[in-house]
């Protein structure tokens, strides 16, 4: 059995400080939004997971592409590792997300673009774990996982554009605030601060899952390889 | 170029060929696709209450929900059809690029999506009394047709050579669709409630720059779907 | 005529073909012998160019596979155990609709041609479906060699055949063999290779274990010699 890699111990380490830092940043030293309150401040770990989610798809369509032109077995393992990572933290948006929006927006879901577009991502990619389920071969559950992790990716922008030509009131914060969203405020810099150090460590979590998570991946092909070779 | 150019279309013409006279002696793959379509339309009829009133507002989803239930049907028909008897194999040895059978199989497929659509339509018509005969109606058709068939057949290709094939489809294919669907029913509805054309045209371009950019994905994607 | 060398094929993490190398000349009949699982259909769907190697070089009529599949496939014939035929088309619409696909020149010459050839021409209208297994083996090689192709590839051609269809698909392939193709079939069918084949070659374990010429070996002998090569890629 092999150690953690040294740097992998590291990445854990700064992860899990930053971690820390950001969750008292968040309730201590961000301030209180006037008009929403507390619930406020499910903000910055929300957007934060989205941006992880978004990442995680986002690896997956690029390890797809460089897997169909190499045929090789790591970029499918980057690919599976991250879609993993996508569909939960996704699933943690969608759940902070409505934790935030039954209070401002009096309800627990709108068919607003955003949420729209997160539950058929959500969808597409738990077609993706079922589609490489139904294949035993495993180059060609590479090749199939590969063209669907494009294919759903490249799809993700129509079905906002399409679902964001629906009337919406999710609260553009970065950016133009568009009239007619409730819920939307002015970040004073301590929120802002708070927020893009969210950001920051999100990233740091995505980059030690992916780590450890392809890692396992590796790992588990080599117990297959051990196998075969032991039932020689 | 031009003889390969002329080898290459010829190619395309004769699976298409293949795909019509088959069907035309068998008529299971346009007969099953009818028979639902029918039958998801009777059962909107009650789970919306079709009365006049809602008709005019109701008529797209009705028609593009049932339009993209029985398309699944079709494709998967269509692509086990190959599968079944080594078909797709036959195909794979003729000295053609490979997107010659993704067009092929793609024209197919649309010309039976496009012969169950206009079997449905004037019996929509005839039942609801509701004109669908709008140029506008059927060019959005005829969109979000091609852009249903331009990914469906590419997916049905995947999904009839898993072990779980005929539960998959519409899984894999009803999440990617999804603007289409919405683009689709909207600018139907739109045409159908006589709005101005400069109101309905964002619809429109969202199909055709789908078209477009998924049709390019398939053509070079289709290779690797096929190809172990 | 065919070269193959150092012929390597995975399947994700499992070694299939390793480093297989396999040559035959023009006007060989080659019989590949071999336990089931040892790698002769996947050696033959890479020869045919449906399955890409993993590594290794591969030549047919000087023309690299996959680099040049295109090439390669209007030189090759395939015959699989499975059919390769349409069920709702007729014998003659199959044969139509492959020759188009080929670019066969003079098609309609051509496919009555082929349905003289292997008995078929008098039920060329009827529905593939409604053939027997017989018939609709004999209409597949009618595919196959409808482009004139100068190598022919038979994956287990004896599989699921009666009598009769056995020994017409024993006439197809002498003519085949007279006519000067060079022709590589797999079989499990000892008695059947060493009838046909001018060499006989045992894949086992992914490689070429043994491989032998037909003057060099009775029909006797034969069995031991398969026994004891499959026997020394098995520590």
């Amino acid at each position: 059995m092999e150690s953690t890699p040294r740097w992998l111990k590291v990445l854990d380490y700064i992860t899990a400080t930053m971690f820390i830092a950001a969750i008292l940043m968040v309730f201590f030293y961000a301030p209180t939004e006037a008009v929403m309150g507390a619930v406020q401040r499910v903000f910055y770990f929300h957007v934060a997971s989205g941006w992880v989610g978004m990442l995680g798809f986002l690896t997956t369509a690029v390890a797809g592409v460089v897997y169909l032109k190499t045929s090789c077995r790591i970029w499918d393992i980057v690919g599976l590792a991250a879609v993993e990572i996508g569909i939960v933290f996704v699933f943690i948006t969608i759940v902070t997300g409505s934790i935030w929006a039954r209070p401002v927006w009096n309800t627990w879901w709108t068919w607003d673009p955003r949420l729209t577009t997160a539950a058929f991502m959500e969808l597409i990619y738990a077609a993706y774990i079922m589609l490489r389920q139904g294949i035993d071969d495993p180059d060609r559950r590479a090749r199939f996982g590969a063209v669907y992790a494009i294919i759903g990716f490249v799809s993700v922008p129509f079905t906002f554009m399409s679902a964001r030509m629906f009337r919406t009131i999710h609260p553009v914060v970065v950016g133009i605030n568009q009239p007619g969203s409730l819920g939307g405020f002015d970040m004073t810099p301590r929120m802002l601060q708070t927020f893009l150090f969210s950001l920051l460590m999100f990233t740091f979590v995505f980059a030690d899952l992916l780590w450890r998570r392809i890692r396992l991946g590796l790992l588990a092909d080599k117990a297959a390889q051990m196998k075969m070779k032991r039932n020689e | 170029m031009s003889g390969g150019a002329k080898a290459y279309f010829k190619a395309i013409h004769a699976i298409v060929w293949k795909d019509l006279s088959a069907e035309l002696r068998s008529r299971e793959l346009l007969s099953s696709m009818l028979v639902f379509a029918l039958l998801v339309i009777l059962i909107f009829n009650f789970a919306l209450d079709l009365d006049i009133k809602i008709r005019s507002t109701m008529t797209a989803g009705v028609l593009w929900a049932t339009f993209a239930f029985a398309g699944t049907l079709g494709l998967n028909r269509s692509l086990a059809l190959e599968k079944d008897r080594g078909c797709l194999d036959g195909l794979l040895l003729a000295p053609v690029d490979r997107s010659v059978i993704y067009f092929g199989k793609a024209i197919s497929n649309l010309v039976f999506m496009l012969l169950v659509e206009a079997i449905v339509l004037p019996v929509y018509n005839f039942l609801y009394n509701v004109n669908l005969f709008h140029w506008g109606f059927l060019v959005t058709l005829l969109l979000g047709s091609l852009g249903y068939v331009i990914v469906g057949t590419l997916l049905a290709s995947m999904a009839v050579q898993t072990r779980t094939r005929d539960i998959l489809l519409p899984i894999l294919l009803f999440p990617v669709i999804i603007p289409v669907l919405i683009s689709a029913l909207k600018a139907s509805n739109g045409f159908l409630q006589g709005l101005a054309v400069a109101d309905i045209l964002p619809w429109i371009n969202i199909l055709i720059v789908y078209d477009l950019i998924f049709a390019a994905i398939s053509f070079v994607a289709f290779d690797y779907v096929v190809e172990e | 005529m065919i070269e193959v060398h150092n012929l390597e094929k995975r399947f994700g993490i499992k070694p299939v073909l390793k480093g297989l190398n396999f040559q035959a000349s023009s006007g060989e009949f080659v019989a590949i012998l071999g336990p089931n699982g040892a790698g002769k259909t996947t050696f033959l769907r890479i020869l045919a160019s449906l399955s890409r190697p993993s590594s290794g070089k591969i030549r047919i009529s000087g023309y690299p596979i996959p680099a040049q599949a295109g090439v390669v496939r209007s030189l090759i014939g395939v015959v699989t155990h499975q059919p390769l035929l349409y069920g709702d088309l007729s014998a003659e619409e199959n044969l139509f609709f492959y020759g188009r696909m080929y670019d066969v020149a003079k098609l309609e010459n051509r496919v009555c041609e082929v349905l003289q050839l292997v008995g078929l021409y008098n039920r060329r209208h009827d529905l593939v479906r409604t053939y027997s297994r017989g018939m609709q083996q004999r209409l597949t090689i009618g595919r196959a060699i409808l482009h004139k192709p100068v190598v022919m590839l038979f994956d287990e051609p004896y599989t699921g055949l009666d009598q009769d269809a056995v020994i017409m698909l024993d006439g197809i392939l002498r003519d085949i063999v007279a006519s000067g193709h060079t022709v590589v079939m797999t079989s499990h069918d000892l008695s059947r290779a060493v009838e046909l084949a001018s060499r006989i070659d045992v894949l086992s374990r992914g490689l070429i274990a043994a491989s032998v010429h037909k003057q060099d070996i009775t029909q006797d002998r034969l069995i031991s010699f398969y026994r004891q090569a499959v026997a020394e890629t098995n520590p």
